[in-house]
C-alpha cells in the first residue's frame, strides 16, 4: 500500500546514509588520510573552497571525503558550514601586486615585467595515462623530491619579489577604458543579503567568485563561440599566494596569513556607441580561490559581457548568468525534482482530465463570444 | 591546559546564529506589514540542499523556541522522507518536542498542503516555497516582476488566464494558483492544490512563506483576504473527485490522493495523515470549512 510505504519515512533515510557509508568502506582499503587528499587532490580541493566560498584547504579535504569525491556535494558541506562560523571581520583587500607568483603569464605579449613564469600547470603536458601510478611508491615520491629539489639553488629565492601588471602597461598608454562613472561601484555582501537587479559589479564579482567552474565555462565558451561577441586576450593569468589582512578593533592593520588564489585580467576592445569614439581596451576580471585557470578566465569573460547587457545573448546578461551559475542553489533545485510531487502533480492532473474530456465531447467553448472581464480590475 | 576543541562542532541554538535570525525575524515583520509582498532577506546557507526546503528552515529555525512543539509535513504526510529529515534536523538543533498532531502543533512547516483541520490564533503556519514570484511565468525577469508589483500591472497574468481559458476552456492553473492578497499583491501561495486556496482567506492562524533559494520571505497576516484570480464568468474552482471517496474512511471532504495497486487497479485516500489516521480511529477532527466544501456531498 502506497500510504504504508511512506510511513517507513524515518527508517528509510537512516538505512540509505547507512547504506552511502557502506558502499564507501567495503572494500575494505586503507582509510584516505585527509592529509593526502589536501596534498594529492590539491586541484579538488581548491574547486571546493572556491565553490563552497571558504577558504579552509583542511575543511574541503574532509568534505572531500565525507562525499566521496563528489566535488559538487563536498562545496555544499562547506558552504553549510560558514553558517555555523561567526563572522568578526571584513578582510583588508588583497593586493595581487604583493602576490608571491607560483605562475604568471601572458597572452598578449612576448615578453612581461618577470617574464612568463608556467609554473605548476598541467597545460602542455600530453594527455597521455600514466599507467606506472598504479605502482607508485612512497620510495618514488621520496626520490622525486630528492632530485627536484637537489637541482634548486637556493640563494636565488632572495631574488624574487613581486612584478608590475601587463595592464599597467596599457593604462599607462592610455589603452584601458577607465571605469564609467555611471558604473555603480556600491559594495555589497552577497552572503548577507538578496542579490537585486540591476546588481552592482561588486555583487557580479562575488556571485561568480563562488559560482561553478562548469557553468560559468559554459557561458563563457557559448559568448566566445558566438552567442555575444566576446573573445578576449590573456592580458594577464596570476596564481600564488597573497597576504591577507583584517583590521582590529582599535584601527590598526594586522597580518593574518596568506590564501592562494588564481586571478585573471582579460582584454578587449571596447564597442563604443558614439562615431568617433576611440576603442579602447576594456578588462574583464576574475579571482578565485586556489588553483583554477578555467574559473577565473571565464569569469573574466563573464564580467565583460554582463557590462554590455544584451537580452539576445545569455552571457550577456546578468539575470541569466548570476542565477544559474550557482552551483549549489542549481544542483538542490535539480535534485529536488526527486522529492514526492504527488499533491501537486494531482492537482494538475485534475485540470487535464477535464480539458481532455472537454476535447473529446467536442464542446471546445467558442471563447470569443465570451466576454469575460477581470473580476477584479488589475 | 587549553582543551584541543579544533574539530568540536558547537551549533547555536537552532543551527543560525542569533544575528542572522534577528535579520530573519526583522524581515518577517515587514512581510506581516506588507501581505503578499516579497521581501528579500539574507537566507544563510543551510546543511539541507536548496529547493529542499531551506527557506521554510529559515522562518522555523528564526521563530522557534524551547517550549515550541513542531509538526513537519511533506505533501500533506508526516512520515514522508524529507518531512522525517527536515523534523530530525531541527530537533536535533533545538531539542524541541514534535508531533504529528495538527492541534497540538505550534509551528507547522510544511511543503505544498495546509492541514485539513482548521488551524488556530495560537498556530504559526510555514510554507516552503519554490518558486515566490507568481508573474514569473510570464515574465522572466527578476527586475521588471518587482517593477510590475510596485505599479500593481498585472495585465500580462490576466491576459494568461484568459488565453489559458481560451485555449483549453477553463484555467488550467494547478497547484500554486495566483492569489490576489489583501487587495494589494499578487502572490504565490506556494504549490498547495487549489483545494486549499480558500483556507487562507480570513484565517485565524499567521501564515508565512519562506523562499530560501530565491531569496524572499512574505506573508498572509490572520484575518487577511485572499481572493483566488478569477473572472466573473469563469470561477476558481477547487480539485473535484467526482464520486471517488476515501476508500478507507468513505470521507469525500478531504484532498484525496490516487494510489494504483499492483493489480493496477486505482483508490483513493486522504491525503492528510494525521487527518487520515483521526478518521480511521474515530477521533474528534475539526476540518476547515469553506463554501467550496459545502457543495461535496458528505
Amino acid at each position: 500500500m502506497g500510504y504504508v510505504a511512506v510511513k517507513g519515512g524515518s527508517d528509510a533515510i537512516h538505512h540509505a546514509g547507512e547504506l552511502v557509508e557502506f558502499y564507501r568502506v567495503k572494500e575494505g582499503t586503507t582509510p584516505l588520510e585527509v592529509a593526502q587528499i589536501s596534498a594529492q587532490l590539491r586541484l579538488a580541493v581548491d574547486k571546493v573552497i572556491g565553490e563552497g566560498g571558504l577558504y579552509a584547504p583542511e575543511y574541503a579535504a574532509i568534505a572531500l571525503k565525507q562525499a566521496e569525491g563528489e566535488v559538487f556535494e563536498a562545496a555544499f558541506i562547506l558552504r553549510a558550514f560558514i553558517t555555523t562560523l561567526e563572522r568578526r571581520y571584513y578582510a583588508e583587500p588583497i593586493q595581487t601586486r604583493e602576490m608571491f607568483i607560483r605562475r604568471k603569464i601572458s597572452a598578449s605579449f612576448r615578453e612581461i615585467p618577470g617574464g612568463q613564469v608556467l609554473g605548476p600547470t598541467r597545460d602542455y603536458t600530453q594527455r597521455i595515462m600514466d599507467t606506472a601510478k598504479v605502482n607508485e611508491t612512497l620510495e618514488d615520491m621520496k626520490a622525486f623530491l630528492q632530485k627536484f629539489e637537489s637541482r634548486l639553488d637556493k640563494n636565488h629565492l632572495q631574488e624574487v619579489t613581486t612584478y608590475a601588471k601587463v595592464i599597467d602597461l596599457l593604462k599607462r598608454e592610455g589603452l584601458l577604458q577607465s571605469v564609467a562613472g555611471d558604473e555603480d561601484r556600491t559594495l555589497k555582501d552577497i552572503t548577507r543579503e538578496a542579490i537585486r537587479f540591476p546588481a552592482p559589479r561588486s555583487a557580479r564579482l562575488q556571485m561568480m567568485s563562488r559560482a561553478e567552474t562548469g557553468g560559468l565555462m559554459a557561458l563563457g565558451y557559448s559568448s566566445m563561440r558566438g552567442f555575444g561577441s566576446d573573445h578576449p586576450t590573456v592580458a594577464e593569468l596570476r596564481y600564488g599566494t597573497v597576504p591577507l589582512r583584517i583590521k582590529d578593533p582599535g584601527g590598526r592593520i594586522r597580518y593574518v596569513g596568506k590564501i592562494a588564489v588564481t586571478e585573471a585580467e582579460m582584454i578587449s576592445m571596447k564597442k563604443q556607441s558614439k562615431k568617433g569614439e576611440a576603442p579602447l581596451y576594456g578588462i574583464g576580471y576574475g579571482l578565485c580561490f586556489g588553483q583554477n585557470d578555467t574559473k577565473a578566465i571565464c569569469m573574466g569573460i563573464l564580467d565583460r559581457t554582463m557590462r554590455a547587457p544584451d537580452p539576445s545573448s545569455p552571457p550577456n546578461d546578468q539575470e541569466f548568468v548570476l542565477y544559474h551559475t550557482e552551483g549549489i542553489e542549481s544542483m538542490g533545485f535539480t535534485n529536488h525534482l526527486k522529492l514526492p510531487h504527488y499533491v501537486t502533480f494531482q492537482a494538475g492532473l485534475n485540470n487535464v482530465r477535464a480539458a481532455v474530456k472537454r476535447s473529446t465531447q467536442n464542446v471546445v467553448t467558442s471563447a470569443p463570444t465570451v466576454t469575460t472581464q477581470p473580476a477584479v480590475t488589475p | 591546559m587549553t582543551p584541543y576543541t579544533k574539530y568540536q562542532s558547537r551549533y547555536n541554538f537552532a543551527f543560525i546564529d542569533e544575528s542572522t535570525k534577528k535579520e530573519i525575524r526583522r524581515k518577517l515583520l515587514k512581510a506581516i506589514a506588507i501581505p503578499g509582498y516579497q521581501v528579500p532577506y539574507s537566507s544563510p546557507e543551510m546543511p539541507i540542499a536548496r529547493g529542499w526546503g531551506t527557506g521554510g528552515l529559515h522562518v522555523t529555525l528564526s521563530l522557534i523556541g524551547k517550549e515550541d512543539v513542531l509538526k513537519v509535513i511533506d505533501q500533506g504526510s508526516d512520515a514522508s522522507v524529507n518531512a522525517c529529515n527536515l523534523r530530525e534536523f531541527i530537533q536535533s538543533m533545538t531539542q524541541c518536542q514534535t508531533t504529528y498532531d495538527t492541534v497540538d502543533a505550534t509551528l507547522i512547516q510544511s511543503r505544498h498542503r495546509i492541514t485539513e483541520e482548521a488551524l488556530r490564533e495560537d498556530q504559526i503556519f510555514i510554507f516552503q516555497v519554490p518558486q515566490p514570484e507568481p508573474l514569473r511565468s510570464v515574465e522572466r525577469y527578476e527586475f521588471k516582476t518587482r517593477q510590475m508589483h510596485g505599479e500593481a500591472d498585472y495585465a500580462k497574468m490576466w491576459v494568461s488566464l484568459y488565453e489559458s481559458f481560451v485555449r483549453h476552456g477553463d484555467i488550467m492553473l494547478g497547484a500554486g494558483y495566483p492569489v490576489k492578497v489583501n487587495g494589494r499583491y499578487i502572490m504565490a501561495p506556494s504549490p498547495i492544490p487549489r483545494w486549499d486556496i480558500p483556507n487562507l482567506s480570513q484565517a485565524k492562524t499567521l501564515y508565512l512563506f519562506g523562499a530560501g533559494r530565491e531569496k524572499r520571505l512574505y506573508a498572509v497576516p490572520p484575518f487577511t483576504t485572499v481572493e483566488p484570480l478569477e473572472f466573473e464568468d469563469v470561477k476558481f474552482n477547487i480539485e473535484q473527485f467526482g464520486d471517488q471517496r476515501c476508500y478507507k474512511t468513505k470521507y469525500t471532504r478531504a484532498f484525496l490522493d490516487e494510489l494504483y495497486l499492483d493489480d493496477g487497479s486505482r483508490m483513493h485516500v486522504v491525503n492528510d495523515s494525521n487527518f487520515l489516521d483521526k478518521l480511521e480511529a474515530g477521533a474528534e477532527v475539526n476540518p476547515f470549512f469553506n463554501p467550496y466544501l459545502a457543495k461535496i456531498d458528505l
